[in-house]
C-alpha cells in the first residue's frame, strides 16, 4: 500500500482518458450505445457518468471475487454482478431521485450490455487488485463519457441547431442564409462517421495508434 | 519435501529452494524481486465441476435475495414517486408545468377522480389513486375521468396510452368543457429514440395541441399525421420528421383511448 497513486496507477487512469488507450477509439469498446444516444448533448452526459459509475463499482466486485470464479463461468459471473448493480441502483434511484431515474430509465439497458463493462471485466478486473480496477474503471469510463459528448456536442449542433437544448443556428440571420439544420446528423450512421474521424484525428497525431 | 518455489517477477524464471536465490540467474533481479509461490492441497479447485455448480448457485440466490430485498423495502417509497409524477402530468396537460409541490398544486385544480359509466354519466371514484390507466381500463374496466378547474372552468382530463416504435407510450389530454376543444396535452414515453420519437415528451410537439378540435361527427378526428401532411388543421397535428413510428404511435393512442370515452363525450346532458 502507500502507492495509491504509483505511476503505474497513474497510467491506468488516464491513459483511456486521453486518446493512447481510448476504450470508444483505441480498444472499440461502447460502439453501439455510441450510435443511440448521442443525438443530443444531455443524454449522451447523463450515458457517460453512468457507465463511468457502474464500471467503476462492477469493476471493484469482480476484482474482489476474480480468485474465486470458477473459469468456465466467468462471464456469466460477470453479467449477473452488472445487472444486479445496474438494477440495484436504478431501484434506489427511482425511490430517492425519481427524475432522475426517469431520464435514465432508457439507458439502464443499455448500461448492461454496454461493451465497456465486460471489456474491461474481462481484460483488467480479472487479473488485477480492487483499486487498480476501480481507477481502470473510472479511466474508461470518463474516456468513454468523453468521445460520447464530442460526438453528441456535433450531432446536436448540426443536426438540431441546438446545444442542451438551447438555440444557437435557429436565429434569423443565420436562418437568413438558407441555412437549414441537417437531419442526417441525428441519424445512427452520423454517429459513426463522427467516432471515425475522431479517430483518424487521433491516428494522425499519435503514429503508434497506426498499425505497421 | 519441503522445497518451495519461488518466481522472478521481472522475467518469469521459477527457482526451487528454501529461500529465494540471491539474484536471479536470468535478469540479474534481487532477491526482493522474487515472490514465493503458494499451492498446496488446502487451495480450491476452482475449475471443478461440483465448484463451478455451487458457485453458480449461491450466486444466483444470493443475487435473488439481494434483489429481493431492495425491491421489497423501497417499494413504499418508489409507489409514492410514482402517484407524485402521476399527479405532475395530470397537471402538465393543464399545461401547468415544472410544479415544485405537485401535491399541492394538484389538490387546488383537480376537483375530482371520476369514472366514467356506460351511459356516458360520472360517479365518484371512491377507490385509490390509480397510477395505471391501462390496467384499470382494460381489467377493472374503470374508465378514469379527472375533473379540473382553472381559473373557474370545468377541464376534463383523460389518460391515454399505447405503444411507438421501442415502448410504451402514454399521456393525459385535457379538453375543455365543450368535450371537443383541446385545453393542453401531456406525452411521455418509456424508451422512445432521443431527438427523435422522444420528441413527443417536447413542450414544442405538445405546445400544437391547444385549440384542435377532438370530435367530428362523432368520431375521433384527433389525430397526429406525417410531418407536413395536414389536411384538416382543425384536427390533425404535424408529427415529427424522423419519428414517424412514434408520431403514429400517438396518433393511435389517441384515437382508441378518446374512443372508449366517446359515450361520455358525446353525452351532452349536464350531470
Amino acid at each position: 500500500m502507500g502507492q495509491l497513486f504509483s505511476k503505474k496507477n497513474k497510467e491506468v487512469f488516464s491513459t483511456p482518458i486521453g486518446s493512447m488507450n481510448n476504450p470508444v477509439t483505441v480498444q472499440v469498446l461502447g460502439i453501439c450505445s455510441a450510435l443511440a444516444v448521442t443525438a443530443k448533448l444531455e443524454p449522451a452526459i447523463v450515458m457517460g457518468l453512468s457507465v463511468t459509475v457502474i464500471t467503476a463499482f462492477s469493476n471493484v466486485v469482480i476484482s474482489f471475487l476474480r480468485k474465486t470464479i470458477p473459469n468456465r463461468i466467468r462471464i456469466i459471473v460477470q453479467l449477473v454482478v452488472v445487472a444486479a448493480l445496474v438494477t440495484i441502483v436504478s431501484e434506489i434511484l427511482k425511490a430517492f431521485a425519481y427524475d432522475v431515474s426517469v431520464q435514465l430509465s432508457v439507458y439502464v439497458g443499455l448500461i448492461i450490455t454496454n461493451c465497456i463493462l465486460m471489456g474491461r471485466l474481462e481484460a483488467f478486473a480479472m487479473q488485477n487488485a480492487p483499486w487498480e480496477s476501480f481507477l481502470d474503471g473510472v479511466g474508461n469510463g470518463l474516456g468513454y463519457a468523453k468521445i460520447l459528448i464530442i460526438v453528441a456536442f456535433f450531432r446536436e449542433l448540426l443536426g438540431s441547431g441546438t446545444i442542451l437544448g438551447f438555440n444557437i443556428l435557429n436565429y434569423n440571420p443565420i436562418k437568413e442564409t438558407g441555412y437549414v439544420n441537417n437531419g442526417l446528423m441525428l441519424m445512427p450512421p452520423m454517429a459513426l462517421i463522427i467516432v471515425a474521424c475522431i479517430i483518424w484525428y487521433d491516428r494522425s497525431r499519435h503514429r503508434d495508434l497506426q498499425e505497421k | 519435501m519441503a522445497t518451495k518455489k519461488f518466481r522472478c517477477k521481472v522475467c518469469g524464471y521459477v527457482h526451487e529452494g528454501n529461500s529465494a536465490p540471491d539474484k536471479c540467474p536470468i535478469c540479474n533481479a534481487p532477491a526482493s524481486e522474487f515472490e514465493e509461490i503458494k499451492e498446496g492441497k488446502s487451495k480450491l479447485d476452482t475449475n471443478s465441476n461440483v465448484y463451478t455448480i455451487f458457485y453458480a448457485s449461491v450466486m444466483v440466490i444470493v443475487v435473488a435475495f439481494l434483489l429481493a430485498f431492495v425491491s421489497s423495502s423501497l417499494r413504499a417509497t418508489q409507489n409514492k414517486n410514482v402517484e407524485l409524477d402521476t399527479k405532475k402530468q395530470i397537471l402538465a396537460a393543464l399545461n401547468i408545468r415544472g410544479v415544485k409541490d405537485a401535491e399541492a398544486e394538484y389538490n387546488k385544480y383537480i376537483k375530482a377522480d371520476m369514472l366514467v359509466n356506460e351511459d356516458g354519466t360520472l360517479t365518484e371514484n371512491t377507490g385509490a389513486f390509480a397510477t395505471a390507466y391501462e390496467k384499470e381500463a382494460k381489467e377493472n374496466n374503470r374508465l378514469h375521468v379527472f375533473v379540473a378547474e382553472v381559473d373557474g372552468q370545468k377541464k376534463y382530463i383523460f389518460p391515454v396510452y399505447g405503444a411507438g416504435l421501442w415502448g410504451a407510450i402514454w399521456g393525459y389530454v385535457a379538453l375543455d368543457s365543450d368535450k371537443n376543444t383541446v385545453y393542453g396535452v401531456y406525452f411521455s414515453h418509456a424508451s422512445e429514440t432521443p431527438g427523435l420519437g422522444a420528441e413527443i415528451a417536447s413542450e414544442h410537439f405538445q405546445g400544437e395541441f391547444p385549440g384542435k378540435k377532438t370530435l367530428e361527427d362523432g368520431d375521433i378526428a384527433l389525430g397526429v399525421v406525417k410531418y407536413g401532411k395536414v389536411e384538416k388543421p382543425e384536427y390533425q397535428v404535424d408529427g415529427i420528421s424522423g419519428g414517424t413510428i412514434t408520431s403514429v404511435g400517438v396518433n393511435d393512442m389517441l384515437r382508441k383511448c378518446l374512443n372508449s370515452y366517446k359515450s361520455f363525450l358525446t353525452n351532452n346532458k349536464e350531470e
